[in-house]
């Protein structure tokens, strides 16, 4: 299999699979080298695909045992942890499985192995099946991710103290959770467990859930999920953690100094965040500079500091994002291929799909403080959607952040029922540089969700006519 | 339906600013009736209605940019039956500055430009031109940024042929409460005049030198011949065309003066094309009266009188504009006693004619009243040498004061 390649990807994530399929499309020779079975990167096999499966699961069934009643229906409700875990696994399996087949469809020689750097031009693969072999390519990729950020005194084993991964796994409902960071992965985990049946308990080292979010949005994010059931450490250090036969002890301190505590728990979630996957590739030989962060260096083009080698996703600065790196591998095959390839980073969305989802573009309202720009924002709340009340779905709100002067849309943040699918509305808008009154005189379904978004315009001229 | 379409404005012009309508929506206009005034760099131009007709629509409002062959408006029927416009038509005597005419649908806009809802709004409401709004979205869209500083802008510019036309406001008395200052856009003509002023002056390495000519002799000439020339001729005898013949004659002489640089060359010009400035409400303007030294004195004073007046009606042709050889300004119309004129690039020399003022001189060792004229040559250094420079203002005053040297050709 091993030749001459037009552009080579290590790693078969997000940001390689939908690079290698723009560049073969583009007629480039392609090679992904991936060293996990299955195709798809942390994305699809560890971390959006199957969390979403079992996020839409918990929430079936939450839905079914609290809310069914008050609709009028009435059922015995048992949960079959084993088939949930098993509608996960099959989700994962046809989505990968999907991806061998469009590497196939368009020619891509998947290299399944450990990949490194080995000279300029050369990948040296470690092959899964045993032994060694050699790429030529004009381009390398680096495309190898994120791993999960560790707590000194604090070691995963998987069983009691899960990352992110173990998360998905677990043999049974844990009585007790703890999950050490209120970001966007530790709160879509916890939910889902805490809908199962866990006592959850969130532990975040600063005094806010999901820093940098919209801190409106945030407040009414925690108060919700407070009310769902889930408890809040805010302000807190996590300072070790002991695994006995019965459970985990953590001993936790406030982060402004302060008297420990102990909390205790069947299960330990660490989820404060990842980091770059760039240990073993060969960069320091090759040359490639890295940020104090561990990040790749890249320019515009995404080129790192060694000439030929590149580098996309997660091993780069900008958000963890799996949409992030599928659009830098995309637009990277696209330059390669003397193209105008780009990504337009003040238009990523962000979304937690808890529930009620939080979704995300563009500037927040202390962002535009910060940056001394005069803006208006337009509010509209879900209790006075029509759609949500008939779905008795109506917690949180649509928030749209506007230039004062010229009515652009800076930001737009939604907490409540679709917001992920409603956010790319007004990423599509501010892309094609819209003004709050288009969004505002752009016909929206009634009765849909999206009319909040609509109002929430509208209210950025004080003209909202459904409250 | 006829459209009435930027024409070819020459060379080298593409742009113009729409400066004033002349009709309103609904009025009745005959074949090749001025409609529109167009300000360009260099001139005015009129656009004529292409047919006759009813005055249908006003696409590019004043203060609008318009590009040759873009659409102005449009003439409907055939001159037949005059639909009063429904609501412009009302009896508006006052200079409306050719607002929103009947509110143009903009419902459909182009296939190709696509306006999103708030910029649709905009131009319907205020009927301002998509054409007329700079778009800096995403693809070449107007967004409503866009549109609203385009108002702005609109809005900031003074109703145009108001303001315009009339005087400028003396200013004497105690200035108003307010406003206190006001902001308009420059006008194509002052943007090019400001544009040329400073590349002369960035270019060429400029200086001026001065003397003086003692009128007395040209003077007496005129009072003298005055009425025959005037019956003669048909124009009155006055000093510029002297000027000109005096120039001439030392241009010839020193022939780095009617020169230009051009590259790593230095052009000599074997023609004398002089440009004569001309003062207008809308700013300076410089025709050009070509090949000169084959003129009389009243042939001279003919063409520069024919300039003066077209260039206060803003008729002049772009061609009579362009490619002088030497200039001659007068500020002495105005009182000036003294200036240092700016070249007028590519050329490299620009005579300055000032105010005649009897001066005490000495004259044989007595002190006699002359009319005396400073005068003062603006010339570039790089080409033409300061004993040039003194040479030829030197010669000018020679001609100016014994006319008959021009007679004799010595």
């Amino acid at each position: 299999m091993p030749g001459q390649y037009d552009v080579a990807f290590i790693g078969g994530g997000p940001g390689g699979y939908n690079g290698a399929i723009r560049a073969a499309q583009l007629g480039l020779k392609t090679a992904v080298v991936e060293k996990t079975a299955t195709l798809g990167g942390t994305c699809l096999n560890v971390g959006c695909i199957p969390s979403k499966a079992l996020l839409h699961a918990s929430a079936r069934f939450e839905e079914a045992v609290r809310h069914f009643p008050a609709i009028g229906i009435r059922a015995e409700l048992t949960l079959d942890l084993p088939a949930m875990m098993n509608h996960r696994a099959k989700t994962v399996e046809g989505l990968t499985k999907g991806i061998e087949f469009l590497f196939k469809k368009n020619k891509i020689d998947w290299i399944k192995g450990t990949g490194r750097i080995a000279g300029a031009g050369k990948v040296a693969v470690t092959l899964t099946a045993g032994g060694e072999d050699q790429l030529d390519a004009k381009s390398i990729v680096i495309a190898t991710g994120s791993e999960v950020m560790k707590i000194p005194g604090v070691v995963i084993d998987e069983r009691r103290i899960v990352s992110s991964t173990g998360a998905l796994t677990l043999p049974g409902v844990p009585p007790r959770m703890i999950v050490i960071g209120g970001g966007y992965i530790g709160l879509e985990m916890g939910s889902v467990w805490r809908r199962l049946g866990s006592q959850v308990t969130v532990v975040e080292f600063l005094d806010r859930i999901t820093p940098g979010m919209d801190a409106e949005v945030s407040k009414q994010f925690q108060r919700i999920l407070t009310k769902q059931g889930m408890a809040f450490k805010l302000g807190m250090k996590v300072v070790g953690a002991d695994v006995s036969s019965s459970g985990v002890k953590v001993k936790i301190e406030p982060a402004a100094g302060g008297a420990p505590e102990t909390l205790e728990a069947d299960v330990v979630l660490v989820s404060i965040g990842r980091k770059p996957h760039t240990a073993g590739l060969g960069l320091e030989a090759a040359g490639v500079a890295m940020d104090a962060r561990g990040r790749i260096v890249t320019d515009g083009h995404y080129r790192t500091s060694a000439p030929g080698i590149f580098a996309i996703g997660d091993v780069i600065a900008g958000p963890m994002l799996a949409h992030k790196a599928e659009d830098e591998g995309m637009a990277l095959a696209e330059l390669l291929a003397g193209k105008a390839g780009h990504v337009n980073y003040d238009t990523i969305p962000g979304v937690v799909y808890t529930a009620p989802e939080v979704a995300t573009v563009g500037k927040t309202e202390e962002e535009l403080k910060a940056a001394g720009v005069e803006y208006r924002v337009g509010k509209f709340p879900f209790t006075a959607n029509a759609r949500a009340k008939t779905i008795a779905d109506t917690d949180g709100f649509v928030k749209i952040l506007a230039d004062a002067k010229t009515d652009r849309v800076l930001g737009c943040h939604i907490i409540g029922p679709e917001a992920g699918n409603m956010i790319a509305e007004v990423a599509l808008g501010m892309e094609l540089g819209a003004s709050a009154e288009d969004i505002a005189r752009t016909c929206h379904a009634h009765p849909t969700l999206p009319e909040a978004v609509r109002q929430a315009a509208m209210g950025v001229d004080g003209r909202i006519t459904q409250m | 339906m006829t459209e009435i379409r930027v024409p070819n404005m020459g060379e080298s012009v593409t742009e113009a600013t729409v400066a004033k309508w002349l009709k309103k929506v609904g009025d009745a206009v005959a074949a090749d009736e001025p409609l529109v005034e167009l300000e360009t760099d260099k001139v005015a131009v009129e656009v004529n209605a292409p047919a006759a007709g009813v005055l249908t629509e006003i696409a590019t409002g004043p203060g609008t940019a318009v590009k040759v062959g873009g659409l102005l408006g449009t003439i409907s029927g055939s001159g037949g039956v005059v639909r009063p416009a429904p609501a412009a038509a009302a009896p508006a005597p006052a200079p409306r500055p050719a607002p929103a005419p009947a509110p143009a649908p903009v419902a459909a806009p182009a296939a190709d430009r696509p306006l999103s809802p708030s910029v649709r709004r905009i131009v319907e409401e205020t009927g301002i031109s998509p054409s007329a709004i700079a778009p800096t979205g995403p693809g070449g869209r107007i967004t409503k940024g866009d549109a609203l500083a385009a108002l702005e802008a609109r809005a900031a510019s003074p109703a145009t042929p108001a303001v315009a036309a009339a005087p400028a406001p003396a200013a004497h008395g105690p200035r108003a409460a307010d406003p206190r200052e006001q902001r308009v856009p420059m006008t194509r003509l002052r943007k090019t005049i400001a544009l040329r002023l400073k590349e002369a002056q960035n270019t060429a390495a400029q200086l001026t030198t001065f003397n003086e000519a003692d009128m007395t002799t040209i003077m007496a000439l005129r009072s003298e011949y005055k009425d025959a020339f005037e019956k003669r001729h048909g124009v009155r005898l006055g000093f510029m065309s002297f000027f000109v013949k005096a120039c001439i004659a030392a241009l010839k002489e020193l022939p780095a003066v009617n020169a230009e640089i051009d590259g790593d060359d230095i052009v000599y010009k074997n023609h004398y094309d002089i440009g004569v400035a001309v003062a207008t409400e809308r700013g300076l303007v410089v025709p050009v009266v070509r090949d000169a030294d084959h003129m009389s004195l009243a042939g001279l004073e003919k063409a520069i009188n024919d300039f003066g007046l077209r260039a206060r009606d803003g008729k002049l042709k772009l061609e009579e504009l362009q490619g002088g050889t030497f200039t001659i300004s007068n500020g002495g119309v105005y009182g000036s006693l003294m200036s240092t004129p700016i070249l007028n690039t590519p050329q490299s020399g620009i005579l300055g004619m000032h105010k005649i003022q009897e001066r005490p001189m000495a004259i044989g060792g007595k002190v006699e009243i002359r009319p005396m004229m400073y005068l003062a040559l603006s010339y570039d250094h790089r080409l033409v040498d300061g004993r040039e420079a003194v040479l030829f203002l030197v010669r000018v005053k020679d001609f100016l004061e014994n006319p008959s040297r021009l007679l004799l050709e010595v």
